[in-house]
């Protein structure tokens, strides 16, 4: 069989870049929970704030890590996999993420080791200035991120002369017209991931009746901020959908699952998209309501996919479908958060076992409607690279060989295997331990100062976390 | 805008950025080489932690080299990382590996641990190794059709490139064990101070390899060393006169200087490897002037970067600053 180097990278990508995803969504908004944090114990000294920074800046240090490593490899893929595209995109994107270097990166890195390791060795307000340096840096590095992501969805600023991209507007091409909606989608999403993961640990120790201070601290922060940031995102989530209704009708067409062009189009909640036939199997639709939501009137124009040569549509399927995951997620994180924040304000929250246990199951569920989100997009502007203007296949490395893809895929997966495996089973550890030392810890938390080894130095022989150590 | 050569200031910066990689990872790397030899666990514990606070932005500087040269000079990218595919993998798979052992080693369970120690050897030795492949196969060339690679996939393993990524291991291990000497007490540090001189025997002995082996390689480095510019001998004396210092320090048993000394041989070596490929980018057929991206967006990023890079290169040397002097090896751990 031959081995198809395209198809190949294209997996690839989606591998690394998805793995590696799911960390930056995470600690973006672990970054500011813990800037809020240090700045509220550096005002006002309650040692319950302290205790849950030093918690969860070891549980930042291992899924930042895990980041910084799997980041390094983004670096290169696009030379690697895909050097024709980025030796026509350069004179854009180099810039881009030279900047993102220059502005988050390095920022993020340094005062990360100070944050980590410096709590003893620099002032405290030294201390809260590192830690809001890290927040800062990872939301710049987003912004640069999302720009470049941005201008593939809907390219701007600039003219294509002899196959090169030549920049004719910087504000054009870096504020390109998705970015806006995008980086607010992005940045509610990482809030929200950060937000449950916040939460849904602290209920756990509810649950187990241990850390119940700090727990009830960081539930109520975090449940707060999750009633407000969810149904935001619904709206800001709209937003950009009709943003993509303007610029690429093709893949809302997909995410509709929307064969012919239609005035009053439905509302699909289940189908099964045939793209030989043109047509879905097993609709169970809601009329008019697409076209309600997409152009704000009930009868108003809907693009179908059949308006598009087949060679130019994007694969329906899986965009169909991965947009109901993200929006049904949605709905959920939306009816989750107002519950609880109603017994938040019944005062009864820590009384309601069922929705403490709810939330301990909505850990993972913001990661997997974070990738489908991204599945939506990226594989929603297939089959061009850059839309419009330059066809994924154009954009592969020439010399690359089917066996040389394989190998490399292979290599990634088992690597990305290892570090994820290792990676929850020492996250799993420091939730295990918990933040409170009086019935988690023994005295290694007074020795820990005077030895910066590494940021997450839990107790490592013991029996079971979690028992007294004396 | 033609006052200026914009290009050329990139390869100062780019310059710059590499070598800045080169020693700020070189030792952490090379501490993660010697690890196995560590003559205890609390050697290695005290090895690791006087990297581990730094480590990360050291390696922000790779990331700046592959932005950069995307940025700038494109053709360098989008040639150099297709033909060194496999190479690049192994590079980021060691990266990998020796990147998550900071954190999973102190966590590890004593029974397991070993793992990690090994994780951060062998990801740091093979980073190590591929990097020294990627200069030899800079100085060999590459297989260019217009502005494309055409050659195969493990043209740049050669012997010759094999030399080159042992002689960066053997390097990266100087940096790394005068790095131990600088920041460590007790049984440590002796045992720093005897590997060391072995480790500088053998960069000098691949320093000698490399040097002869190099213009029987490439025609172009022939030329510029045997003809007429007499004056570029300077830098191998320099070289010399340095090592025999570093010696020197080394018996002496001056804690600062050997890893000072050390890095000043790598600023040789890099001078040398300058001026032997100048002026090319992507040899044997491109300079740095056919792989330059568009002069607006050189310029574009230069802005920024003139700003930025002195700021960063404060904040850094303030870290350096927080986590300086010895580390504290004999703080008991039970």
């Amino acid at each position: 069989m031959e081995l198809d180097p395209l198809l190949l990278s294209r997996i690839q990508f989606a591998f690394v870049v998805s793995f590696h995803a799911i960390f930056p969504v995470f600690t973006i908004g672990l970054a500011a929970y813990i800037a809020v944090l240090e700045a509220l114990y550096f005002r006002s000294n309650d040692p319950v704030y302290e205790k849950l920074s030093k918690f969860w800046i070891k549980v930042f240090a291992v899924v930042f890590g895990m980041g910084v490593v799997s980041g390094i490899v983004m670096a290169f893929q696009f030379g690697t996999n895909w050097s024709n595209f980025s030796f026509a995109a350069a004179n854009f994107l180099g810039p881009v993420l030279s900047y993102e270097v220059v502005t988050a990166f390095f920022l993020e890195a340094t005062f990360l080791g100070v944050l980590l390791f410096g709590r003893d060795k620099v002032p405290r307000g030294v201390h809260l200035f590192a830690a809001c340096m890290v927040a800062v840096g990872t939301f710049i590095s987003s912004f640069w991120i999302l720009s470049a992501n941005s201008w593939l969805h809907t390219p701007a600023g600039v003219e294509l002369r002899d196959g090169l991209f030549h920049v004719t507007s910087w504000a054009q091409a870096i504020f390109n017209p998705s970015l806006p909606y995008r980086f607010a989608h992005m940045a509610l999403a990482s809030f929200i991931t950060g937000g449950f993961v916040v939460a849904g640990v602290s209920a756990l120790y509810l649950l187990q009746g241990r850390n119940r201070n700090t727990s009830l601290r960081a539930l109520k922060m975090s449940i707060i901020m999750l009633a407000v940031a969810t149904p935001l995102q619904l709206v800001v989530g709209d937003l950009h959908g009709l943003n993509t209704f303007e610029h690429q009708p093709a893949k809302v067409a997909a995410m509709e699952g929307l064969w012919e062009t239609t005035e009053g189009a439905p509302l699909l909640l289940f189908a099964i998209p045939d793209s030989a036939a043109e047509t879905n199997h097993l609709e169970i639709a809601i009329p008019n309501l697409a076209s309600l939501i997409l152009t704000h009137s009930l009868d108003g124009e809907v693009i179908g996919l059949t308006d598009f040569a087949p060679e130019d549509r994007p694969p329906v399927g899986v965009v169909f479908w991965s947009f109901r995951l993200m929006v049904g997620l949605g709905m959920i994180f939306i009816a989750i958060s107002l519950l609880a924040a109603f017994q938040l304000w019944r005062g009864k929250l820590e009384q309601s076992p069922l929705i403490l246990r709810a939330l301990t199951w909505m850990i993972p569920l913001p990661f997997i409607a974070v990738l489908a989100g991204w599945f939506v997009t990226d594989i929603g502007r297939q089959p061009w690279m850059v839309y419009g203007l330059m066809r994924t296949s154009e954009a592969l490395t020439p010399s690359l060989s089917g066996w040389m893809a394989l190998t490399s895929l292979i290599g990634y997966i088992l690597v990305y295997a290892v570090v994820f495996g290792a990676g929850l089973y020492y996250l799993r550890r420091i939730v295990a331990a918990g933040p409170d030392p009086l019935t988690a810890r023994g005295p290694e938390s007074s020795a820990r100062a005077k030895r910066p080894w590494s940021a997450v130095s839990q107790p490592l022989d013991e029996p079971s976390p979690g028992t007294a150590r004396s | 805008m033609e006052l200026i050569d914009l290009t050329l200031i990139w390869i100062g910066i780019i310059g710059l950025g590499v070598f800045m990689y080169v020693l700020m990872d070189g030792f952490d790397l090379g501490v993660g080489i010697l690890f196995p030899f560590a003559p205890d666990d609390r050697s290695r514990d005290a090895m690791m932690n006087s990297v581990a606070p730094v480590w990360d932005g050291n390696e922000t500087w790779l990331i700046l080299g592959g932005a950069g040269l995307l940025a700038a000079f494109p053709l360098v990218y989008a040639v150099f990382l297709p033909a060194l595919y496999l190479g690049v993998f192994l590079l980021l798979a060691g990266l990998i590996f020796r990147g998550i052992a900071f954190e999973f080693r102190f966590k590890a369970p004593a029974g397991s641990r070993h793992w990690w120690d090994r994780s951060f050897n062998i990801g740091s030795t093979v980073a190590a190794f591929a990097q020294g492949a990627v200069v030899g196969a800079y100085i060999q060339g590459f297989e260019t059709e217009g502005f494309v690679y055409v050659g195969g996939a493990l043209d740049w393993l050669t012997p010759f490139t094999v030399m080159t990524g042992l002689g960066v291991v053997a390097g990266y291990a100087l940096l790394g064990v005068t790095w131990t000497i600088l920041k460590t007490e007790g049984t440590t540090r002796d045992w720093a101070y005897r590997l060391a001189p072995w480790l500088l025997a053998a960069v000098m002995g691949f320093f000698v390899i490399v040097s002869l082996w190099t213009p029987m390689a490439s025609e172009h480095v022939r030329g510029r060393w045997f003809d007429n510019i007499t004056a570029l001998w300077i830098f191998p004396v320099l070289t010399v006169i340095t090592a025999a210092a570093v010696w020197r320090w080394l018996r002496r048993r001056v804690d600062a200087l050997p890893f000072v000394g050390s890095m000043a041989l790598f600023a040789l070596f890099y001078m040398g490897l300058l001026i032997s490929m100048w002026p090319y980018a992507v040899p044997p057929d491109h300079t740095f002037w056919d792989a330059a991206s568009d002069p607006g967006s050189q310029l574009f990023l230069l802005l920024g970067v003139l700003f930025l890079i002195p700021i960063i290169l404060g904040y850094t040397a303030w870290t350096y600053w927080v986590f300086r002097g010895k580390v504290q090896a004999d703080v008991g751990y039970h």
